[in-house]
C-alpha cells in the first residue's frame, strides 16, 4: 500500500490523476473502518488532512461554499444561521469524537444512503464542486448519488467544496434511530422552506438506494400554498394538507427491509418526520412573520 | 514507512508502520502505550479517545500516516497535561510526559487512611474525580472518557447535564455506571470553580 500525503491542492489532484484507484481520507471516519474491518485494502491512500483550503469555508451573498473536510463540529459552530438544516443534521453524526473528524466531503465520496447530511443538502439545493487536472464541474447534489454506495465522480476528481444555498427560510432536519448519538439512521428526512421563491424543498435519506427529494411532495406543498395564499397570511397549514404532504412523502420513498427497520416502518416514519417538520419550520416562518409585521 | 509525532509533548517515532496501520495501533503496540482501548474499532465506544491537535478523535479512526508531525495526548499524559495546562505552561519544551514515564504510568491516589497525597501530580483532577466518585468499574472505557471530560471541562468549566451527557456521548460503558461518570465529571467542575474561587478570580 502506498500513501500519498500531497502538501497542496495541486499536488493532490495529481495524485489521483497519476493513481485513479487511490482511496482519498480526510477523517477516516468511514475508510479506516473499512480498512480496520480488512473489508478493503487499496493499493493506494491520498491523505486529505494537509490541505488547509478543504477545511475552510467562504460566506457569499447567496451560497456556502464548504470546503469538503471542514468536520461536523465546525458546521454546528459556525454555520448554524446560514445552513440551519445542515447543522441540525451534523449534531446527529455519531458522536463529539466523529463529528471533529468527519466531513460533508466524506458523506459525498461514501454516499451512503444513511449519510446524515443528504437529506439537508437535498433540501437546501447544493451543488458539488468535482475536481480534476481537466478542470472543475459543479455536479447537481440531486444528480451526485447514483446508486448505493455511488456517485458521479470520475476516477481522477477530488471533491474540493459543496456550494450550499443560504438559507432563505427555516429548515428543519429530523432522524429516526434507537438513541441519540451513535446512531446510524433508520431514516431521516430534511425541509426547507424558501420563501423567497415560494418553495419548499425536500430530502430523504436512508429509505432508497440513493438520497433522493420527495419531488411530488414538494410540489403539492408548493401549490397548496400558493393556492392558499399562505405565504402571505401566515395562517396554520391544514391538517388535510399536511397529511397529504406526509402521504406524498412516505410514498416517494423506496425502502427495504434490514437490520435497522422494515421497509414499512421506514415508509411509516418518514410520514411522521414529514408532517412534524413541516409543523416547526411552519411555525418558524409564522413566527418571523409576525415580528417583522408587528416591528 | 516512518512516522514522526509528537506524543504527550514529546517527540517520538515509530518505525515499520503499515500504511493502513491506525494511530490506535502505534499507540498501543509500538510506543507501549495501552492506556487508549482497543474495542470496537469502528468509532462506536470512544473507548480509544484521544486528543488530536487538542481534539478529542477516536485513535481507531486516524490513520498513524496521518498523524506525522502532529500532537497526540493520550491518557498516560493527562496528569502531566492537566499539570502544564494549570501552570500556563507548554511551548518551552518544559512539558509533557517522556515515553517511559507514560508506558509506566500507574495512578497514585492520595492515601485513603492518612489522606496524604503520595505523591503530587500523579492524577490529573478529572482522574481524582473519577475514583472519588466511584465512576471506575471495570475500567475499559475509562481512560476515553477521562480524556473526553477533561477537554470538556477545558473547553466549558461549568457545563450543564445536557452538556456532559452530549460530551460522553461516543464513550460507551458497558458496565452502564453513567450516573457515578456523570457525578464524577459535576464533581470536577464543582472542584474546578472552588480553585478559581479561591484564587479570587
Amino acid at each position: 500500500m502506498d500513501f500519498l500525503r500531497p502538501a497542496s491542492w495541486e499536488e493532490a489532484l495529481a495524485a489521483k490523476a497519476e493513481h485513479p484507484t487511490a482511496v482519498p481520507i480526510a477523517g477516516g471516519t468511514d475508510v479506516m473502518v473499512e480498512i480496520n474491518f480488512d473489508h478493503r485494502r487499496p493499493d493506494v491512500m491520498l491523505d486529505l488532512n494537509r490541505i488547509g483550503e478543504l477545511q475552510e469555508w467562504e460566506v457569499t451573498e447567496e451560497t456556502v461554499r464548504l470546503g469538503a473536510s471542514v468536520p461536523y463540529t465546525r458546521i454546528m459552530e459556525h454555520l448554524r444561521t446560514e445552513l440551519p438544516g445542515l447543522a441540525l443534521a451534523a449534531h446527529t453524526v455519531g458522536s463529539p469524537q466523529i463529528r471533529n473528524r468527519g466531513s460533508v466531503g466524506g458523506n459525498l465520496g461514501a454516499a451512503s444512503p444513511a449519510g446524515d447530511s443528504h437529506p439537508a443538502l437535498l433540501a437546501a439545493g447544493a451543488e458539488v464542486e468535482a475536481v480534476s487536472v481537466r478542470g472543475t464541474r459543479l455536479i447537481p447534489v440531486e444528480e451526485f448519488y447514483t446508486g448505493v454506495k455511488r456517485n458521479s465522480l470520475a476516477a481522477d476528481e477530488l471533491i474540493r467544496a459543496v456550494h450550499i444555498k443560504k438559507a432563505d427560510g427555516p429548515q428543519q432536519f429530523s432522524k429516526v434511530g434507537t438513541r441519540n448519538a451513535m446512531v446510524i439512521a433508520v431514516c431521516a428526512f430534511g425541509l426547507a422552506l424558501h420563501p423567497e421563491t415560494r418553495t419548499v424543498k425536500t430530502g430523504i435519506g436512508s429509505a432508497a438506494p440513493t438520497p433522493l427529494r420527495a419531488r411530488v411532495a414538494e410540489d403539492f406543498l408548493t401549490a397548496a400554498l400558493e393556492e392558499g395564499g399562505f405565504w402571505e397570511n401566515g395562517k396554520i397549514i391544514p391538517p388535510a394538507v399536511a397529511r397529504q404532504f406526509a402521504e406524498l412523502v412516505s410514498g416517494a420513498a423506496n425502502p427495504i427491509d434490514d437490520v435497522r427497520g422494515t421497509a414499512s416502518y421506514r415508509r411509516h416514519a418518514l410520514g411522521v418526520m414529514a408532517r412534524r417538520t413541516l409543523g416547526w419550520t411552519w411555525d418558524e416562518y409564522r413566527g418571523n412573520e409576525r415580528t417583522q409585521s408587528c416591528a | 514507512m516512518r512516522v514522526t509525532f509528537n506524543v504527550n509533548g514529546r517527540p517520538q517515532e515509530a518505525d515499520d508502520v503499515w500504511e493502513g496501520e491506525s494511530l490506535l495501533y502505534v499507540l498501543r503496540e509500538r510506543m507501549g502505550l495501552p492506556g487508549s482501548k482497543n474495542a470496537c474499532e469502528q468509532g462506536e465506544c470512544g473507548s480509544c479517545t484521544v486528543r488530536l491537535d487538542g481534539v478529542p478523535v477516536c485513535a481507531c479512526l486516524v490513520a498513524a500516516a496521518q498523524v506525522q508531525d502532529r500532537d497526540v495526548v493520550t491518557v498516560e499524559g493527562l496528569a502531566d497535561y492537566a499539570k502544564d495546562r494549570a501552570a500556563g505552561r507548554c511551548g518551552t519544551g518544559a512539558c509533557g510526559t517522556p515515553l517511559g514515564e507514560a508506558q509506566k504510568w500507574a495512578a497514585k491516589p492520595a492515601d485513603g487512611q492518612t489522606g496524604e497525597s503520595t505523591e503530587a501530580g500523579d492524577l490529573s483532577p478529572i482522574q481524582e474525580a473519577f475514583i472519588d466518585a466511584g465512576a471506575v468499574q471495570c475500567g475499559f472505557c475509562t481512560p476515553g472518557l477521562l480524556v473526553a471530560a477533561d477537554e470538556l471541562l477545558e473547553r466549558n468549566p461549568s457545563p450543564s447535564d445536557q452538556d456532559i451527557r452530549e460530551a460522553l456521548s461516543g464513550n460507551l460503558c458497558r458496565c452502564t455506571g453513567y450516573e457515578k461518570i456523570l457525578d464524577a465529571v459535576r464533581l470536577a467542575a464543582a472542584r474546578g470553580a472552588s480553585v478559581t474561587a479561591g484564587e479570587g478570580v
